[in-house]
């Protein structure tokens, strides 16, 4: 009786503190977030009051010339990352397609862990590949001036993003019922009817959370881009956008923080910079769980 | 029990980290240490001098590190470096703010870098102008037949904007010396965030043109001769060509200390700006001062 009382008693503690253990990790993890975007705000703000606004929307960025636009860095990221995700949504899709679907048993078990084990390939090193290899491939094979373009970075973000795509999106696939699929061939749909307008349909949700996921990585990545695009400050409002240099958002803060000095309008600017990438990631993950807010409700009507 | 072995290791190992410690700091005693910092372009060569002082002084160790010539003043206007490395002369502000923290930077020319603008070894252009080079960087300039190359689209490298060697060349070059020259760097132009990248680019691409310290340049690519004025001599970078003058891109490198030096920094400066150490800086391809 005695035991007992002191056995729940120690056990209750436990419980105790192992929850607030959890609650407490979630909520600096929640803090820490508000701290690093209350310092961005601090130190990008007063880059709107020092730098007349008519030059930070300007086209040059020349910042050791007091030349503060920011427009080519936002067109650069832009550039980059649409390239990277119309490289990497179908190829990360229909793989995963096919481990989840396609392949027998034994060739997803080998072929899943090394999808994953791509992502583990430090960014350094893929840029020094991009750099070295695949740019000059990349100017033969195009017969560009130069193999230091946004395409070329595409490529390499669009590789650092495929794991994540792929790994997620099959997940999702897996996660639908084995129901779905045997109705559908009972009613006599093909193979790759069932795949492409059931399957990939109710994983539809999941497929989106992948995509946004592998862009969010694309968007963000910094060093391989640094690397291979060429850094090149300049909006070019035409079709061959993607064959040229360009400088992303990114690759700016990278190349500048170093050497910049502190307090400076340079410095201030660059912290706007990392507003601006901020919100635009922000947005992206908003619509990608409006999205996916929106397809739960609705498959959770069709189902009720 | 076994929580007791547990505690009994976790200690032993606590002691030894604690005696460990203690040693490492007995030794740095007896080791007098001179912080040097600043330019990329110069870390090559103090790390070689650092190492080589070693072996001529076992008592004094030079810590080396890099960072740039900005954050190299900087160190010295804080306090943190007894030598600051820079490929370029102190700035009117920085001067001003190292007088109101009590230093007076002292400035020793230690070695000089030339400049070399590199080409691809297929193109056949062997020898420009300045005027020339100023053009082709400003975008007046975009085909190489312009300068009597082939009919191919000239691609302009340079390093980042905040690089010693960048602002060098925007002011000698682009601007040909002229103060109130407001031009820029063509936007067009590729800004590589190391010379290795330079290099790189030069090797594999024939359409681009790039520029570096000698030091970082290689064998596998054309180093340019390059003339001071419109029919004047084309001239190579060398030692010599440095030396006399004639070459015209090429820069003093500087190191800073706070004060007029005195003691061991004193006696590692003249070692550096005697024959041996100026033996080392000829070994890694910059100019050793005659």
């Amino acid at each position: 009786m005695n035991t007992s009382i002191t056995e729940r008693k120690r056990v209750s503690f436990t419980e105790f503190a192992a929850e607030r253990l959890i609650t407490g990790s979630g909520a600096v993890a929640i803090l820490f977030v508000f701290l690093i975007f209350a310092f961005l705000l601090r130190e990008g703000l007063p880059a709107f009051t020092e730098v007349p606004l008519d030059n930070l929307f300007s086209s040059r960025w020349y910042p050791t010339e007091n030349y503060f636009g920011i427009l080519p860095l936002i067109f650069g990221s832009l550039v980059v990352t649409i390239g990277a995700a119309i490289i990497a949504m179908p190829i990360g899709l229909l793989t995963a397609i096919f481990i989840a679907e396609i392949a027998p048993r034994w060739l997803r078990e080998i072929l899943k862990p090394m999808i994953e084990i791509v992502a583990g390939i430090p960014s350094v090193v893929l840029g020094f590949f991009g750099m070295v290899v695949l740019s000059s491939v990349v100017r033969d094979t195009l017969n560009l001036p130069t193999g230091l373009t946004a395409f070329t970075g595409s490529i390499i973000l669009a590789y650092m993003a495929l794991p994540t795509i792929v790994s997620v999106a099959e997940d999702a696939l897996d996660a639908v019922p084995r129901s779905y699929r045997d109705a559908a061939l009972a009613l006599g749909a093909t193979r790759w009817q069932t795949i492409w307008m059931v399957t990939v349909k109710a994983g539809k949700s999941g497929i989106l959370t992948a995509m946004m996921l592998g862009v969010g990585r694309a968007i963000g990545e910094t060093m391989a881009v640094l690397m291979v695009t060429g850094n090149a400050a300049r909006i070019a409002l035409e079709p061959g956008a993607l064959f040229m240099p360009v400088r992303t958002m990114t690759a700016t803060i990278a190349a500048e923080m170093g050497e910049v000095a502190q307090g400076s309008t340079h410095f201030h600017v660059l912290f706007a910079i990392g507003i601006v990438l901020f919100v635009i990631t922000f947005i992206v993950n908003l619509v990608a769980s409006f999205a996916i807010f929106r397809q739960s409700k609705r498959s959770a009507r069709l189902l009720s | 029990m076994r929580n007791l072995c547990f505690l009994l290791l976790l200690c032993g190992l606590l002691l030894t980290a604690c005696g460990g410690r203690a040693s490492a700091q007995a030794d740095a005693a007896a080791q007098k240490t001179i912080e040097n910092t600043g330019s990329d372009t110069i870390v090559n060569l103090a790390l070689a001098w650092a190492e080589a002082y070693q072996k001529v002084r076992p008592d004094i160790r030079v810590s080396v590190s890099g960072g740039g010539s900005g954050t190299g003043i900087a160190a010295l206007i804080n306090k943190t470096a007894d030598i600051a490395n820079a490929s370029r002369k102190i700035k009117a502000e920085e001067q001003q703010n190292a007088e109101k923290n009590g230093v007076l930077p002292h400035e020793i020319e230690i070695a000089r870098d030339a400049i070399g603008v590199i080409v691809n070894a297929k193109n056949p252009v062997q020898q420009l102008t300045l005027q020339q080079v100023s053009d082709i960087y400003s975008g007046k300039i975009k085909s190489w037949k312009e300068v009597g190359g082939e009919d191919r689209p000239i691609v302009l490298l340079s390093r980042e904007s905040n690089s010693g060697t960048h602002v060098y060349f925007l002011e000698q070059v682009v601007r040909l010396g002229n103060s109130k020259d407001k031009t820029l760097f063509s936007q067009d132009t590729l800004l590589l965030p190391s010379s290795e990248g330079i290099i790189a680019e030069v090797r594999q691409n024939p359409n681009a043109i790039g520029y570096d310290g000698l030091g970082y340049i290689t064998s596998d690519v054309t180093t340019l001769a390059i003339a001071p004025k419109d029919g004047g001599e084309y001239v190579k970078p060398s030692v010599e060509t440095v030396n006399n003058g004639k070459y015209p891109i090429a820069r003093p490198l500087f190191m800073y200390t706070p004060g007029e030096p005195t003691g061991d920094v004193k006696t590692y400066l003249d070692w550096i700006l005697g024959p041996d150490g100026q033996k080392i800086v000829g070994d890694l391809g910059f100019v050793p001062l005659q």
